[in-house]
């Protein structure tokens, strides 16, 4: 490995940027090998490409035979993070778990009785409104937005911003009724119908969950396996 | 999720920065219950001291010293654990998995 190479694949870590080590393994007999670093924005000029961007996306590393020779592709992906907008009753009972899941997490809510610390201990707030904080904030790839305040002047403000970004995940809570209201708004903001596919309304998986921690779980999962699964199978089981 | 592997490699970095000999050991493969995943690493200086982990410790020294020889000859190497080796005694996988560890100097 190069100085150099690993170098770039730390700056580019910084940068919250995904980035693959693309390295031939040497064979039994011989003992040498060459590697490549293919950044996220290189990736379509890769010979394996389309492999390595399926890497970048779920985050994962692995091994792969190409022109007769095994390949191994080690991905570095940015922390993921978890922006939940509404320090609400369910963000008490979804930040800790989401910090157990690996999450970063931060609470973002204007309303500052909510946003307390006393209520979040431990956890990043943004007492502010989304347009003032999230161009800060900087939604990106490896980003998940969980909109839960039931406050369209707030929840709006940060989709709106959500659907601008690449976000791997947006969730809304709410019934379908609020859903389709939502849905309005945005077109009218000049979103199509393929922006608004990319929200989950309701949020989480359906396992009837009543209490906000069961909420909880239920976002995390449908987090897990937007981030996971591979895009088909993710289509079928998420329901988005 | 990953902080604590990526810290490792930002280590390696350093290490070699300031003029350390280093080897940077990644499991490239796993089969049945590996206890570290895909993409796990272990950076080794020339001394022998050593960071992160590919296993949960029972391969850690074979490695290492594995990782002594890449230091000097500069040729990555690609070593097979598991129970099916013959070296599964002395540096077998206790949980009954199979890792393959690339290890390889940096330079």
């Amino acid at each position: 490995m190069r100085l150099a190479d690993l170098a770039l694949l730390n700056a580019e870590y910084d940068a919250r940027r995904a980035v693959a080590l693309v390295t031939d393994l040497p064979a039994k007999d011989k003992k040498s090998s060459t590697q490549r670093v293919v950044r996220a924005a290189d990736v379509e000029d890769d010979p394996l490409g389309g492999i390595i961007a399926e890497h970048l996306r779920a985050g994962r590393s692995g091994t792969l035979e190409h022109d007769g020779r095994e390949v191994f592709i080690a991905v570095r992906v940015p922390p993921v993070r978890l922006l939940l907008v509404g320090a609400v009753h369910i963000s008490q009972a979804l930040a800790p778990m989401a910090a157990m899941l690996g999450l970063d997490v931060t609470v973002l809510d204007p309303r500052t009785a909510f946003a307390d610390p006393k209520r979040f201990p431990n956890v990043p707030l943004l007492p502010a409104w989304p347009d003032d904080a999230l161009p800060a904030y900087a939604l990106d790839a490896f980003t998940a937005v969980a909109l839960l305040t039931h406050e369209p002047r707030i929840d709006d403000q940060a989709l709106v911003a959500a659907l601008r970004a690449p976000c791997f995940y947006i969730g809304a809570l709410g019934s379908r009724k609020t859903h389709a209201r939502r849905c309005e708004r945005m077109a009218e903001q000049g979103f199509a119908q393929g922006d608004l596919d990319r929200i989950h309304a309701p949020i989480g998986l359906d396992i009837a969950a009543v209490s906000p921690a069961e909420i909880a779980v239920s976002v995390l999962a449908q987090i897990v396996a937007a981030r996971r699964r591979k895009p088909m199978r993710a289509a079928a089981c998420l329901g988005a | 999720m990953l902080a604590s592997d990526d810290d490792i490699l930002r280590e390696a970095q350093s290490w070699r920065e300031t003029g350390r000999a280093v080897a940077v050991a990644t499991v490239v493969s796993t089969w049945g219950s590996a206890p570290r995943p895909v993409g796990s690493h272990l950076v080794i200086d020339g001394e022998g001291l050593f960071l992160g982990s590919v296993s949960g410790g029972c391969v850690e020294g074979d490695v290492v010293a594995e990782a002594i020889d890449v230091i000097a000859d500069g040729a990555p190497r690609l070593l097979e654990f598991g129970v099916a080796d013959a070296t599964a005694w002395r540096a077998g996988l206790s949980c009954g998995g199979h890792i393959r560890v690339l290890v390889e100097r940096l330079d």
